[in-house]
């Protein structure tokens, strides 16, 4: 499972993530993160049993936590399968099954590569 | 295996002796008797495989091709009517997307890459022709020349597909015989024509469809010429000659196609824009193939496997780009490809999904007896012309405007001394460089300054960039500007061969070269 967690920029220089492995024991794995002078924003991914713990310690420590349930969309209307979400994914969220595209959505991480690389504009990131 | 031996459903062929050929108002007839039997390109190499190409000449009388891919070079020429009191067009706009409109009153050619004037490449020609197919209303504003048959300057209005007297689908180049497959080896992401090229052989783009690549299954044109009738975007279409860059000789071949706008589906032709990039057409086209003799049978047996091209990189933006590997279709639908012993993940960027339904809608419709096969009134040529552009003004290269007088200093020497040899020297960068002269970092007046304000570094080497861009000697200026405006940086360290400082080119450089060519 995977969390979007909002740090504000108030708590940002605090070793969160540190602090809620120690706490939980949690595996977890810091699949992109992003912090600039006004906010930081870090995917986790979180073993699925641990989740609700995790949720909770960050939640404690001021962290605003979203789990990624559906990361991305595609408008069936538009995709054309073609591919070109394939190959840029940088954790293989998009398959071919019988030249289907198929998505796992489990995986993305919303980076939003496959939105700007999509040419038929079929896919969006759903933002929380 | 006996190779006279019907398989499956494929009927005994009737007891005519020994066919080897069959003419084509043979095979229309069975199409329009409704006997005849038609298989896709991506069926027929096993059939050929089982029964041999004499086999598969008896069994089968017609095979269809399909593609569905970014065809750039594609428009639509629109007959407006005239208006009253009358216009000559100079220029005109369809939903804010030029339109060419030096050809007669109220003739327009609309491309599919044109960009529109307020949105865009995210909305461009192609987006103009489909929202004409899915019956979309469009804005169209003209401007004229004001003549004294003509006298109306300008004009609005809005118009639907129908309001059209024609729009006639005029495509210069489409369905390429096969493409040379995309990867990038610069260090940053490239958005190209052929999507998205991560850095570092981040992975590899391909277009095409291979196995049913309309121009792979009939490469010597026995069948394929001008007045072949195709499926086009969902309507009646037509080849009216070789595509421009024909080049059959290296197996690139191209067809120019036309074809009624106002028949066509949105399920075939839907625009899309490349990101950084523009707008560009994505179209169905298939081609049927009657299978009159051996040779043709043969060459429509062609597999993924057979079917070969370059993965070449576009890391170098140069027209020669180093071509790194020879794939085939089935290396590249493989989903991976080894370069240079790493794993490289592949993807397309046409759609195999929608080749095949154009593919199978064909064989439908062939086998419904709805769709004749036409005889060419002439094959496409076996010989075409793709040479590069003839360029009459040489443009500078890199060396014929650079410094030669380029102060370079090594990474253990102090700030204070950088600061010092800035304020002597001619530039407000300093490469830094090693024993051997090579380049391994840069160091700016602005870092000194920032180092200085700070009180912290006290050598460079604490300070400098060491992801540093540079310019080779033979390399067009136009390609030094470029990399100056991408990373909006002010100069570039020229180096050979071996990485080793010979120059330095600043914007300066070039803005003098500009000032002087007005």
């Amino acid at each position: 499972m995977k969390l979007m967690l909002h740090v504000a920029p108030g708590i940002v220089r605090y070793p969160l993530i540190a602090s809620v492995i120690l706490e939980t024991s949690a595996l977890l794995n810091i699949e992109r993160a992003s912090i600039d002078a006004v906010s930081g924003e870090i995917v986790l991914e979180v073993p699925l049993e641990k989740c609700t713990e995790v949720k909770e310690a960050f939640e404690r420590r001021g962290v605003r936590v979203v789990p990624l349930e559906i990361p991305v969309v595609r408008d069936e209307n538009e995709c054309v399968h073609c591919g070109a979400c394939v190959s840029i994914c940088p954790t293989g969220t998009f398959r071919f099954e019988d030249w289907r595209v198929i998505a796992d959505s489990g995986r993305c991480i919303q980076c939003g590569a496959c939105v700007i690389g999509c040419p038929h504009r079929a896919l969006k990131l759903v933002m929380k | 295996m006996d190779r006279q031996a019907p398989i499956g459903f494929y009927r005994i062929a009737d007891f005519r002796a020994i066919v080897q050929e069959k003419s084509l108002s043979e095979i229309n007839e069975r199409i329009r008797d409704g006997s005849a039997r038609v298989v896709t390109a991506e069926e027929m190499p096993d059939l050929v495989d089982t029964l041999g190409p004499a086999g598969a000449v008896r069994e089968v009388d017609v095979v269809t091709t399909g593609t569905f891919g970014a065809m750039c070079s594609s428009g639509v020429f629109l007959n407006l009517g005239h208006s009253d009191p009358p216009i000559k067009i100079v220029k005109a706009w369809l939903n804010k997307v030029e339109a060419y409109g030096g050809v007669a009153a109220v003739d327009l050619f609309l491309g599919a890459t044109q960009p529109s004037e307020d949105k865009g490449i995210e909305y461009g020609g192609a987006h103009v022709m489909e929202d004409l197919v899915a019956g979309k209303q469009v804005e169209v504003e003209a401007e004229g020349a004001g003549t004294d048959c003509y006298p109306q300057m300008e004009l609005e209005t809005a118009l639907r597909l129908d309001d059209f007297n024609q729009a006639t689908m005029v495509n210069p180049r489409n369905a390429y015989q096969r493409y040379n497959a995309a990867t990038n080896s610069s260090d940053r992401t490239l958005h190209t024509y052929m999507g998205t090229l991560l850095p570092r052989y981040g992975n590899i783009h391909y277009s095409g469809a291979g196995v049913l690549s309309p121009l792979s299954n009939d490469p010597h044109f026995d069948c394929i010429g001008v007045g072949t009738r195709i499926f086009l975007a969902g309507a009646r279409g037509y080849v009216i000659g070789p595509g421009t860059q024909h080049n059959p000789q290296n197996n690139f071949s191209t067809i120019m196609v036309t074809g009624d706008l106002k028949n066509m589906s949105t399920r075939y032709l839907r625009a899309s824009t490349f990101h950084n990039y523009g707008p560009s057409l994505y179209l169905g086209i298939g081609i049927p193939i009657p299978v009159q003799n051996e040779k043709i049978a043969k060459n429509t047996g062609v597999r993924d496997r057979d079917i070969t091209v370059a993965v070449v990189d576009y890391g170098i933006p140069r027209r020669e780009r180093p071509s790194l590997k020879i794939v085939s279709y089935e290396d590249l639908k493989s989903g991976m490809i080894d370069l240079n012993g790493k794993e490289v993940s592949t993807s397309s960027l046409s759609s195999f999904h929608v080749a095949r339904e154009v593919a199978l809608t064909l064989k439908e419709q062939v086998k419904k007896g709805e769709f004749l096969l036409s005889q060419a009134v002439e094959p496409l040529p076996r010989v075409g012309s793709a040479r590069p552009m003839k360029q009459t003004k040489e443009s500078p290269y890199v060396g014929d405007v650079m410094s030669r007088d380029v102060v370079t200093v090594r990474e253990d020497i102090k700030v204070e001394e950088a600061a010092k040899l800035i304020v002597s020297g001619s530039f407000d960068h300093l490469p830094v460089v090693s024993e051997e002269g090579r380049l391994m970092g840069i160091i700016t007046a602005w870092d000194i300054s920032k180092a200085v304000a700070s009180g912290s570094a006290s050598r460079i080497s604490e300070i400098m960039t060491r992801r540093v861009y540079s310019a080779r000697l033979d390399e067009p200026i136009e390609l030094a500007a470029r990399t100056l405006d991408t990373h909006s940086i002010s100069a570039l360290p020229v180096v050979d061969r071996e990485n080793k400082v010979i120059g330095m080119i600043t914007s300066n450089h070039l803005s003098r070269l500009l000032a002087r060519r007005r």
